[in-house]
């Protein structure tokens, strides 16, 4: 594995980390950042361009300004009074190391069977644009019309109650 | 270590750093950060199950990965709206203090 990979891993893994970590919600959404880049970058290094760029558009460019704006919007960028983490953190952390110890298990015990072709696949965007538009219609169809009901349910669920109505 | 395995840990590490902040987060936000990361490492496992396939012709991986960032932008416009609403109600985004889904 190239020393380029676990380069760009680490940087994922680490933005990933703070973006857990950190005290100042902001700086965590910042430290996200990070960690969707470093997401994105190893897309790239993997040989799937659309993805990547796909990934930088949706979740540095809109996700990320998005989490900024709903913190901003609350009051999440004040520092807060009590402890960052919940009452019941011992037993969340114990949940996730048991849930890396079975997938990272299970990777290393099946490493043997799992593929590896060495020659790096092309996927030209002009032939993702073939596929969308040819056996992959329907489902594209199909997010439209999930972003349309998203976005139309998110401004109705965030609009604001009016006073005395019920 | 082959590089399939090796980008699967890598996954594997980023879904659990994510479900350890879902899990033991305070901010509501945070929580959907930490799904958010979530996501991002299933994405991750996509991208290099299609990179390292036998038939990386079908595009079917980046396929899957695209539709799949498509769904968690929706996610998290939902999610967000969701935590704007329930902030407006209840004053705070702490999970410890939100315990009543009744307003």
């Amino acid at each position: 594995m190239s020393l380029v990979f676990w380069i760009l891993a680490a940087i994922a893994v680490l933005g990933g980390l703070a973006a857990m970590l950190l005290r100042s919600t902001v700086h965590c959404a910042l430290a996200l950042t990070v960690a969707f880049a470093g997401i994105a970058l190893l897309f790239l290094n993997l040989g799937a361009q659309f993805a990547g760029f796909v990934q930088i558009l949706v979740y540095v460019g809109a996700v990320a300004i998005l989490l900024v704006f709903a913190i901003l919007l609350t009051r999440g960028s004040e520092p807060p009074t009590h402890g960052v983490f919940s009452t019941t953190w011992l037993a969340g952390l114990v949940i996730a190391a048991a849930v890396f110890a079975v997938l990272g298990s299970s990777v290393l015990s099946s490493q043997r069977m799992l593929p590896h072709e060495s020659t790096a696949p092309a996927a030209p965007v002009v032939e993702i644009g073939q596929a969308l538009a040819g056996p992959y219609i329907l489902p594209l169809e199909m997010i439209a019309v999930l972003l349309t009901a998203a976005l139309i349910g998110a401004v109705i669920i965030a609009l604001h109650e009016k006073e005395g109505e019920q | 270590m082959t590089p399939l395995a090796a980008s699967l840990l890598v996954a594997a590490l980023m879904f659990s750093i994510g479900l350890a902040g879902a899990l033991t987060r305070r901010n509501a936000i945070l929580v959907l950060v930490g799904i958010e990361l979530m996501l991002n490492a299933a994405n991750l496992n996509l991208i290099a199950f299609w990179r390292y396939s036998p038939h990386p012709e079908a595009l079917t991986g980046v396929m899957f990965a695209i539709f799949s960032i498509a769904v968690a932008a929706a996610e998290a416009a939902v999610g967000l709206g969701l935590v704007i609403a329930i902030y407006r109600h209840y004053k705070t985004t702490d999970l410890d203090q939100i315990n009543r889904l009744k307003g």
